[in-house]
């Protein structure tokens, strides 16, 4: 199915079943620990345990000194460094080599994996190893490695600012204005399950149980880590303990544990230890970010510009925080670019809302500075300089935006007239309590997604594509659309996911995957329906399907009876056409956050927090409420605690556990609310949704930072807010 | 993990002979410190001697009016006892104010007191130690050093002592009682049991090898307004910036000791005497000679900080 024109009425818009808050129908599997995750899959006969050993350096080189005793050690059956493996391929969405010697790329960088009968000897034999590295200097200052830094574009190529109209004139005469640095610091996904696979060998066939959003991708790219047809791979992953985009791509688990098993000659489970997760995969980049805003007295933005620096090994990419800045707000004179250091520090890429949670970070808590100097409410300040087209290319309209509702609306329940606009003014005791609020913004993005769809005699409807649960809802969501566009329950659908048997759908990354996996469903099931109408001699186009029915003009028929003489099956992908390009396609909301600053210690805590969202039509409002407070969970960590510290002497991230990296915990997140204004974007796709799970968490860190502002009238531009930052600035003892 | 023998203790001086008598020999009780770094190769005990079976599950009055408290009843218990609770409430807000309830449940009070540093560098084999791995040298000084402490550190290891319970054990004078493998037992004031380590940050507990904790006694309640403040990064489940214990009488006399700050919990008697002057001069007085790297020295105003929030509630 081709969307390339807004869609029209359609079985969607019944929404007898899309729309619903319908239970997950995982829950009962996962709530009974019988899902099956990836390190748990009794499928593999027999395996052996891979531990993996990683580089004690950052830089440089190695030598193993003792391998031969590691091989002789209890239990062991093989180990497998970069020598014993042959030439491996480097998938080309992957920065740093996954299995590293004698060059060193970055700290922890797998080096080898041994093998044994048990967990318990492999890793005792892996303790055993002896490595003789050979240090090279490497760069681990983003700030030193920023002074000679050049400007490149979203994908790291060299380029030049982005430039509308004459920025720096139109800054200059800007009778308001405001030039300031906002820094972010590296971020750990911290996903509860950790990366682990198992992988057997089945003479040149390869089958891996792994924990990957993105089957297609991860199937390919081991393939092309191994140098094998990727035919010859099955990939598998039918449910995922979150992943927060640290399982977008390939890694070491699934290499490790295919080369291990080759070795070995059985099945090989591999899974990564958490002290060793932060320096051995990938993480989002620290940015150092300056924005200028200048504006005329009444409050209209006459020059926005932003600009942002992060680093990342040789080849890599930078993490694209001005993305939000080029269409967010009004503003005819406008200045973006990207600044890209090399860093020997681990890989830097995608965490979730790439680009936007950090540029928002910093956005929006110069759009509160500037609001304070107009003398301006914030929510007006932004209400002023909404924009209906992208700002650079004003014949491009957005399909929806609905930025001021959410901001009016959000204000108006939140109770934000209550807030005194002077700072440091309202107190609760020990408590200096304020609030804030900022915009949430965040790039929906669509992409080809496949499907497959059988009925039975039974009336049952399965459907079978490789999009990935991430603990996202794509099993309940998938089921709402399969049964809405046939026309039966949900408990009448099957659903089957996360194999490279089936279609290849968009996965799960960049908020992309509930509306794009569902129109794929969807397109689907509109095969299927005709297949269905034409088997019982109806005319597919007037055809009603319905309560487990067919009906056409007076006559009627049981789902089930078209398959009576063997399964049906449709099969389809969406794919789009220029409607994104004709339109400007994004998510809004707004948060806003009340916090409580203690006034002797400084510490931080949230009191409450409200999301407005408008992210086109909502699929399933309970599931999609999980993802949006979720994210604003995530948003406070990032606001006040989440910091990946970087050892500069040795260039590795020192708090490389969950006890050191600390994200929130319940006690941190003591009220959260949220509202979807009822949307549906006809040029989105013919679900008519867009994403929602990055946009609940783009804004929400400037929304405590301002808090904490309009609570103590202290400024911090440096994330986390920790209580260090400011505490010298705090009122006096009395 | 290293490969290890096990064995369950039938009784004290037993078990106290099983470790005593064998290099590489550890005690474990409820195993949630122990286990963890076993795991990532910083303890390597070649055997353990599991002390859970002892007679040591009890809270008891003493004749002397005070609590001796079992060295295996576990901080749920301890924290939740009702005598505790009214007459040593600062000790109960402490252990609460620690860990999470599952680990508490299976925490005990003796290893509780022993509980490891939690320098980031200490947990990393790939990092110089002087503590893991004595004359290693030290990692965290020149590092990141946030979390670490900011007095009775040397240059050897600039570490803390980690724990809330004893700060408030500190603070209200308990006494640490033991057994050894020939039978004889020791009471030793919990102000030497956590020791300022100097150039040995591999000696931190006043123990002997195989001398077993069988309890804690607390003298005769205090009395006053007691208190527990502790200053972290999140709500719960984070270890300490800083914390207070303190009791706070009604003409403004007290104690106060520190958490977070030293390898032991840091009480000076002649500083909590300036109690009713107020948080600065207490402060002033205890961390005198402090030596903060540029990560923490935070942690000096926020101790008076803390202290003054304290003060503040007991005067309301
Ligand atoms: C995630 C996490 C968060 C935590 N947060 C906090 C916190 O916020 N505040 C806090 O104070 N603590 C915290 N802790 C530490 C916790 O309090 C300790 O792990 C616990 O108290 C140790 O008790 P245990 O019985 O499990 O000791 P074990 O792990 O069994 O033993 C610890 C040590 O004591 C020795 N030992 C045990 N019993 C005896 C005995 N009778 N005689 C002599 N030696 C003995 C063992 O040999 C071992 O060396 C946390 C721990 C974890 C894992
Ligand atoms: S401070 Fe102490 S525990 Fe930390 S690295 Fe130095 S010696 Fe080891």
């Amino acid at each position: 199915m081709k969307f390339d024109t807004p869609a029209q009425t359609n079985p969607i818009d019944k929404m007898a079943v899309v729309g619903r808050p319908v239970d997950r129908i995982d829950g009962p599997l996962k709530t009974t620990g019988t899902a099956t995750y990836a390190y748990e899959h009794r499928e593999a006969i027999n395996p052996a345990y891979g531990w993996v050993i990683g580089s004690a350096i950052a830089k440089g080189t190695l030598r193993w000194l003792n391998l031969n005793e590691v091989k002789a050690a209890p239990g062991v059956i093989a180990v497998v460094t970069a020598q014993d493996a042959g030439p491996l391929g480097k998938a080309g969405r992957n920065t740093a080599k996954l299995l590293g010697g004698p060059e060193v790329d970055h700290y922890h960088q797998a080096i080898g994996v041994v093998v044994a009968e048990t967990l318990e000897q492999a890793r005792a034999a892996a303790a055993l190893a002896r490595v003789e590295y050979v240090r090279a200097g490497g760069q681990f200052d983003l700030v030193q490695a920023l002074a000679t830094a050049s400007v490149v574009d979203d994908s790291g190529k060299p380029s030049a600012p982005e430039i509308v109209g004459t920025f720096d004139t139109a800054f200059a005469a800007a009778p308001v204005k405001l030039d300031a640095e906002y820094t972010t610091p590296d971020h750990s996904h911290a996903m509860m399950e950790p990366f682990a696979s198992i992988a057997v060998w089945n003479n040149d066939e390869l089958t891996v149980w792994t924990s990957n959003q993105m089957i297609d991708w991860g199937r390919g790219d081991l393939a092309k880590t191994l140098n094998m047809p990727k035919e010859k791979i099955r990939f598998l992953s039918p449910y995922i303990g979150g992943g927060f985009g640290g399982k977008l791509w390939l890694r070491v688990d699934a290499v490790l544990a295919a080369l291990g098993a080759k070795a070995a000659g059985r099945a090989v489970k591999v899974t990564l230890p958490r002290p060793f997760m932060t320096n051995n995969s990938t993480h989002r980049p620290a940015t150092r970010q300056r924005i200028r805003i200048g504006a005329s007295l009444d409050g209209t933005i006459t020059a926005i510009g932003h600009e942002s620096g992060s680093g990342d090994l040789p080849g890599g990419g930078p993490e694209t925080a001005t993305a939000q800045t080029r269409l967010l707000y009004a503003g005819a004179n406008r200045l973006t670019a990207l600044r890209l250091a090399v860093l020997d520090l681990p890989e830097g890429n995608a965490m979730r809302a790439p680009g936007e949670a950090p540029g928002m970070m910093a956005l929006e808590i110069a759009m509160d500075e500037m609001a304070e100097k107009l003398g301006m409410d914030p929510v007006a300040f932004r209400i002023k300089n909404d924009t209906q087209v992208d700002p650079a290319k004003p014949e491009r309209r957005f399909s929806q935006r609905q930025l001021v509702r959410c901001l009016t609306e959000g204000a108006e329940r939140f109770g934000w007239s209550r807030r005194n606009p002077k700072p440091g003014q309202a107190r609760d005791g020990r408590w200096l309590t304020g609030m804030g609020v900022a915009a949430a913004f965040r790039n929906h993005l669509n992409g080809t997604s496949a499907a497959r769809v059988h009925l039975d005699a039974s009336g049952m409807v399965t459907v079978e594509t490789d999009m990935t649960d991430i603990g996202t809802g794509s099993y309940t969501i998938i089921a709402q659309t399969a049964a809405e566009t046939m026309g039966v329950p949900v408990e009448a659908v099957s659903v089957k996911l996360g194999s490279s048997d089936f279609p290849v759908s968009v996965g799960s990354g960049g908020q992309w995957g509930a509306a794009s996996s569902t129109a794929g469903v969807y397109a689907a099931c509109v095969k299927l329906r005709e297949a269905i109408a034409q088997k019982l001699g109806f005319d597919p186009a007037s055809a009603l399907f319905e309560g487990g029915f067919v009906r056409s003009g007076n006559r009627s028929a049981r789902l089930g009876e078209a398959a009576a003489q063997g399964r049906l099956t449709g099969e389809d992908k969406i794919e789009y056409g220029e409607l994104g390009k004709t339109w400007q396609l994004s998510t809004f909301g707004a948060h806003f956050v009340e916090v409580g600053v203690d006034a002797y210690t400084g510490v931080t805590r949230i009191r409450r927090m409200l999301a407005v969202c408008a992210a086109g039509r909502i699929i399933n409002p309970k599931s999609a409420r999980s993802q949006v407070i979720g994210a604003m969970t995530m948003g406070v960590g990032s606001a006040l605690m989440e910091e990946l510290v970087v050892d500069k002497r040795f260039g590795f991230f020192v708090n490389h556990d969950l006890a050191s990296y600390e994200v929130p915990v319940h006690a941190d997140i003591p009220h959260q609310e949220v509202i979807f204004l009822d949307e549906a974007d006809d040029k989105a796709n013919p679900m008519k949704a867009k994403g929602v799970g990055e946009l609940g968490l783009c804004g929400v860190g400037a929304a405590v930072a301002n808090a904490i502002y309009n609570a103590t009238g202290v400024r911090i531009r440096d994330y986390p807010l920790t209580p260090d930052k400011y505490l010298d600035k705090l009122p006096p003892l009395v | 993990m290293k490969a290890f023998t096990y064995e369950r203790a039938k009784d004290p001086v037993a078990a106290a002979r099983a470790v005593a008598g064998r290099p590489g020999a550890k005690f474990i009780a409820g195993g949630t410190n122990l286990l963890d770094l076993m795991k990532i190769e910083v303890e390597v005990p070649t055997h353990l001697v599991d002390v859970q079976d002892l007679p040591f599950d009890k809270i008891e009055q003493t004749p002397e009016g005070g609590l001796r408290i079992g060295a295996l009843v576990t901080n749920t218990d301890l924290a939740t006892d009702e005598r505790v609770r009214r007459d040593y409430a600062v000790l109960s807000r402490s252990i609460v104010a620690g860990a999470s309830g599952q680990l508490r449940n299976k925490a005990s009070t003796a290893g509780n007191l022993l509980q490891r540093t939690r320098c980031p560098y200490f947990y990393d084999t790939n990092m110089a130690c002087n503590k893991r791995k004595p004359g290693s040298g030290c990692a965290a000084i020149g590092g990141f050093s946030r979390q670490l402490g900011v007095i009775g550190v040397s240059k050897s290891c600039i570490a803390t002592f980690p724990g809330d319970m004893a700060v408030a054990l500190r603070l209200l004078d308990a006494v640490v009682e033991t057994i050894d493998a020939k039978g004889k037992t020791r009471a030793i004031p919990i102000a030497e049991f956590h020791m300022l380590w100097g150039d040995h940050p591999e000696r931190e507990f006043a123990l002997a090898p195989g001398e077993l904790i069988t309890a804690v006694t607390l003298p005769q309640p205090l009395g006053g307004k007691h208190y527990y403040e502790k200053v972290r990064d999140r709500a719960s489940y984070a270890f300490a910036l800083v914390s207070v214990a303190a009791v706070i009488q009604p003409d403004r006399t007290g104690r106060v000791a520190f958490g977070g700050v030293a390898p032991k919990p840091w009480r000076v008697e002649a500083a909590e005497a300036l109690l009713p002057q107020g948080a600065v001069a207490v402060t002033a007085k205890a961390f005198a000679g402090a030596t903060p790297t540029k990560d923490n020295a935070f942690k000096l105003p926020l101790a008076t900080r803390a202290l003054a929030s304290v003060i503040a509630q007991a005067k309301a």
